[in-house]
């Protein structure tokens, strides 16, 4: 945690660009939710959750079995993304015609579930992965390297969903099962399936995502409430299921975090971010950039 | 190729057809006209498996289509274009025309299959970056109906391909039927212009109340007095 707001420094470029830099992870995490939410039409609360067992997915392998971070990553996004499909199984499946309240409460369930998961069995500790990689001077600003490898990492795997979703016949059917979902059937498309993969594409992301903040943060149970709620209003604010207004509001509010956290203390970065939401729901309800339904 | 027997089918309580007996044979276009509310929509989606018959049986090339999951139904020949051609509005042409590929028989042959329809529809191919959605009427119609073709099906069903267009373009929908039968697609047509279907297709079934009320040649409905009467305000 420390690390994190050491990097807020007083120059404003640097604060811009960490705000660029944060920016980034926070869109990762906001596509993975816009996803659910714009394809299948629910909302999972336990996202951040999700994470969290990514990240000690990550410790337990690196920490506690010496696995090298690059071989621990791709089994970690892979866990976490058969996790995402359980998910989707085992708790969304039964209740897709039910009403949205209880599908609410059903990932809220799981979301406690989750988190007293993790406290019984890895216990209330504050772990990280002991790995301390440098910071890199550029001229008088100074940048965190785990922060410079966490934004390339999540554009990287951005523009993946980007070309899956665009180029592949199972993307192009998850984009068009969103806007009608009866007649599915008649293009041969089996629709539980394509639920199941976008619920599986989902955790990937958040597994991707647990990767590169376990630089940053050290796991715990409650990991997830420190960026699970700011991972929804990102969403809110984009207007939920569209993507591109998830993408400009993750940089947004980072960005006002960021500068926030420059003028006095980073905790009043997340205040304005936070104010500036609830003045912006007066403003624009359906989001910066409202989807037509 | 096609043959409903003794088919009920409805939604919930709502019963909607009534011991239906229907067959299409191949290289035939068939018509089903009626009024609103007939039961013709709902006979085209017991037909593609979009609802399951309460009662009877429906086989295609004996085929059992009731113990057919409905995705595997396109697998066995039979593209249905629906009612209001329920295109998806914020993909572009393209990328609809895949999605009528996307089935694992279809999917090796689509760049054949998205010449084929762009012969057929060349204004589809000057489109096809655009959004479905923004298109015109008679666009949108052509963009369904080669979405149906990209599956290379046997069997078209083509539910109110006229539903909501200029007359003009009507005209040219039923010019379009013309040429896929010509291509030797069996076609199944559920038209309220009963005047215009009957010019197109070889044989046409009546339907009224979820009944099959009457039958026969294009030529023999057109002469029935049921139908002069009621459909073509003679």
């Amino acid at each position: 945690m420390q690390a994190f707001f050491d990097v807020f420094d007083i120059y404003l470029l640097e604060a811009v660009i960490n705000g660029i830099l944060l920016g980034g992870v926070l869109a990762l995490l906001a596509l993975g939710l816009n996803l659910i939410f714009g394809v299948i039409d629910v909302t999972w609360i336990c996202y951040a959750e999700l994470v969290m067992i990514g990240m000690y997915a990550m410790y337990f392998m690196v920490q506690f079995y010496g696995v090298s971070y690059f071989v621990a990553a791709p089994l970690t996004i892979l866990l976490v993304a058969v996790l995402g499909a359980a998910l989707h199984y085992l708790v969304i499946a039964p209740l897709l015609t039910a009403p949205p309240i209880n599908q609410l409460l059903a990932t809220g369930g799981v979301l406690f579930v989750l988190q007293s998961f993790a406290t019984v069995a890895f216990g209330i500790d504050f772990r990280n992965l002991g790995i301390r990689l440098p910071v890199l001077a550029f001229g008088d600003m100074n940048f965190s390297y785990a922060r410079l490898l966490s934004f390339v990492a999540a554009l990287v795997g951005m523009v993946a969903v980007y070309l899956f979703m665009t180029r592949t016949f199972t993307g192009t059917a998850i984009r068009a099962i969103s806007q009608d979902r009866q007649i599915m059937a008649l293009m041969g498309v089996d629709a539980r399936r394509i639920y199941l993969i976008t619920s599986a594409l989902g955790g990937a992301l958040a597994g991707l995502a647990a990767c590169l903040l376990v630089l940053q943060y050290d796991v715990h149970p409650f990991v997830g409430l420190s960026f699970g709620p700011i991972t929804f209003l990102i969403c809110v604010l984009g207007g939920l299921g569209n993507f591109i207004g998830g993408f400009i509001a993750a940089f947004v509010f980072a960005e006002i975090i960021s500068l926030g956290g420059l003028f006095s203390d980073l905790e009043w970065g997340y205040v304005l971010a936070f104010a500036f939401f609830i003045v912006m729901m007066f403003i624009r309800p359906a989001g910066l950039l409202a989807r037509r339904r | 190729m096609l043959e409903l027997r003794a088919v009920n089918a409805g939604y919930g309580t709502f019963q909607a057809l009534f011991d239906v007996d229907l067959e299409v044979k191949a290289g035939e276009a068939v018509g089903v006209i009626g009024p609103n509310g007939a039961g013709k929509t709902t006979l085209m989606r017991v037909i593609s498996g979009l609802i399951r018959p309460s009662r009877g049986s429906i086989a295609m090339e004996g085929v059992d289509l009731k113990a057919t999951p409905p995705h595997k139904i396109v697998s066995l020949g039979i593209a249905h274009v629906p009612e209001n051609r329920r295109l998806f509005p914020q993909l572009t042409v393209d990328d609809n025309l895949k999605m009528g590929a996307f089935m694992k028989e279809a999917r090796g042959h689509y760049a054949e299959r998205l010449d084929v329809v762009f012969d057929l529809f060349p204004r589809l191919k000057e489109r096809r970056h655009q959004m479905a959605g923004t298109m015109s009427g008679g666009e949108q119609q052509m963009c369904a109906i080669g979405r149906a073709m990209m599956s290379n099906p046997k069997l078209l069903l083509l539910d109110e391909p006229s539903a909501g267009l200029a007359p003009v373009v009507v005209q040219q929908v039923f010019e379009l039927v013309k040429r896929i039968r010509a291509s030797g697609l069996t076609v199944l047509i559920v038209e309220q212009n009963v005047q215009q279907v009957l010019k197109v297709v070889d044989r046409a079934y009546l339907i009224e109340a979820g009944t099959i009320r009457a039958s026969g040649t294009s030529a023999e409905m057109l002469a029935s007095d049921t139908v002069k009467e009621a459909y073509l305000g003679v």
